[in-house]
Formats: C-alpha cells, structure tokens, sequence
C-alpha cells in the first residue's frame, strides 16, 4: 500500500513536471495518411529551381535545417513588400544562425529574371546563402504553392496579374511543414519566429547555432 | 481637516498629471483620420503603416528629407506614380510607384495632410487649392 502512494506520488510529480515546461512539440501539420500501421505526414515533394546567383536550389540545400518560405513577384503593388518587411524581420532575427534559411519563390518567372531577382535581394541586403530568391518552370512554382497551402494563381483582373497568398510557411529539415503566418501581420509573424525557435530548441538544439 | 486638505492635494496632482499627459499625446491635434484610412488603403503596402519604406527599395515616408523638400510634386505622384531614382536620406531608390487615378483632389490632399504629420513629420498643412492647381497642371 506505502509502495502504491509513493508510486502514485511520483507519477503526480512527473506529470506536474511535465505540464509546467509548457514544451508541447510543434505539430505536423496538413493531411496524414497511416499506411501498414505508419503515419505518413504531408512533406514537401522534390524540388529544383535558380537563385539569385544561378545556384541550384533543392531539398538538399535546406538539409539539415529549417526554412521559411513564401511566394512573391518584384512588380507587386500589394501585399508582397508587406510580406517582405516580415521576411526580412526574420532574417535579421536568425542571421547568425546557420539552422535557418529562408525561400522565396517568384510566381512571375517571366519578368522576375535572375538579375532582377538578384538586384531585389541586393537592395534588401541579404546574404544569398541565406536568403534564397528563386526562379523556375512556372507550373512547377505553382504547383509547389500547393505542398506550401499557399496560393499563386496568374488572374488577369487581380492586381499585378496575380492573385498569392501572403503566407509565410515554417519547414522542418524532414520537410515538414510545422507552423505558418500571415505576412501581412507583425503579430502573427511574431508568433512564428517564437515556433522558430522553440523548433530549434526542442529538435535542433544538438546542431550548430553559429554563423561560418 | 488637516487630513482631508492632503487628499484634496494628491488628488488635484493627479489631475494635473492626467491633463499633462494628455496635453502631450497630442490629445486635440487634428488627426486626418480620413488621410490615415486613405493611406493604410492606398499606400500602405508599400510604405508600411509606420512610413519606414523596405530597405533600398521603397523609400521611406517617415522623417523623408524627399518628402518634406518636394510637397509641390506630391500631388503629382500620387495621382501617377512615379518612376527615376531619388535620392532619399542619402540613400538612391530607383523603384515604380503605381499611380492612383481613382483618388480625387480633396482625397490626395487629404492624404498629403496625414503623412505630413504622422510618424514625427511636421511638413505643414497641404491647401486643397494649391493641390488642385497642381492637379490641373499635370492631369
């Protein structure tokens, strides 16, 4: 009987210990699947497009970190500098972080060349080891804004020609995606970068926090 | 009654701290709340609700040396956008500002008025008559 209340004791305590860490992971999110007893989370599928230095970006460039991503054009008279402004928030608040690298993708690949691309990260001024601008086959950006749930969808009536989401989404290096916000808003993105950090925190605190 | 002279004093220094405060947050100023909405409209997108512009390339409107030594011009550019590099607090932007065609006279000068004095700007009051004059020249 003493044996069962101390167990029972400890047990409380575990649990109490473990409420107040507040530490609940970050979830996984979109569809999942369970396949033969598996979970089969939503990932980001292959991809391979042109930075702002003719670099091949793929997976594999964000392997082993976690990246934010977002979907923009040079031209845009709406939302996208709004998006870029917090982009840039969060560039500046993880630059020296190695962990970290961030991913924007034109859905105006025929005016957004590389040396337009290039002249826009330049006057951001952001390392493009860090911050990728990319280009690509149009289908392709536009079919990966899906995997991101966000929206690029060339609309003649919409301003600019396109009609995009403003969001920024979160991907784990097991290309997961693990939190987003809304561009638009300094106070959702705040929330983000606080998921950023708990992130690497909670799942990348083995790796390398600083810059080369 | 010694002690109720003391209440009476604590209690008129907090008013007078309480209508110090307030005298300070501009409380009274005229606050071209229909400029503010005009501009979190029109122009905030890319100059950002605060006036900071995006590094080189939107120009700042808040503390903008350009804004404050062109007001003629503004009229002008906010009716048609504007493109050519300026110089602005010392550094070039060489950007497209669309224009804006639906605005009319009384808006843009209503929104003239609201970036003229927020964000810290004190570049005076804009006069409907002198934007109209303006408009008439370049539309």
């Amino acid at each position: 009987m003493r044996q069962l209340h101390i167990a029972l004791a400890a047990l409380l305590l575990l649990w109490a210990a473990a409420c107040t860490s507040d530490e609940e992971p970050l979830p996984i999110l979109g569809e999942k699947v369970i396949e033969n007893g598996d979970t089969i989370y939503h990932t980001i599928p292959d991809f391979s497009f042109i930075d702002q230095d003719s670099q091949i970006v793929t997976n594999e460039t964000f392997k082993d970190k976690i990246y934010v991503a977002d979907f923009f054009f040079v031209s845009c008279p709406t939302i996208c500098p709004k998006v870029s402004k917090q982009m840039l928030r969060i560039y500046k608040h993880f630059e020296n972080d190695d962990r970290v690298a961030l991913l924007a993708h034109t859905i105006d690949p025929k005016h957004d060349t590389i040396p337009r691309l290039k002249q826009y990260a330049q006057k951001l001024g952001v390392r493009s080891d860090k911050w990728h601008f990319v280009t690509g086959d149009k289908d392709a950006i536009y079919e990966i804004a899906d995997d991101y749930f966000s929206i690029a969808i060339e609309d003649p009536d919409a301003p600019g020609g396109f009609d995009h989401s403003g969001k920024i989404i979160l991907v784990d290096a097991n290309r997961h995606v693990r939190s987003f916000a809304d561009g638009t808003d300094p106070a959702s993105v705040d929330r983000l970068i606080q998921d950023m950090e708990k992130l690497l925190r909670m799942e990348y605190s083995d790796r390398q926090a600083t810059a080369k | 009654m010694q002690h109720v002279r003391r209440h009476t004093i604590i209690v008129l220094l907090f008013l007078f701290a309480g209508w110090w405060a307030a005298l300070n947050s501009g409380c009274g100023a005229p606050s071209y709340k229909q400029g503010e909405n005009l501009y979190r409209t029109y122009c905030a997108n890319c100059h950002m609700e605060d006036g900071s512009g995006l590094a080189q390339l939107i120009p700042p409107l808040a503390s903008s040396d350009w804004l404050r030594d062109n007001q003629d011009t503004l009229p002008c550019i906010i009716y048609h956008g504007m493109s050519g590099p300026i110089i602005v607090n010392g550094i070039e932007f060489d950007g497209q500002m669309p224009s804006n065609k639906q605005l009319t006279p009384v808006l843009i000068n209503n929104i003239i008025n609201y970036i003229n004095h927020a964000w810290g700007n004190d570049f005076g009051q804009a006069d409907i008559r002198h934007t109209e004059a303006a408009l008439e020249k370049c539309r």
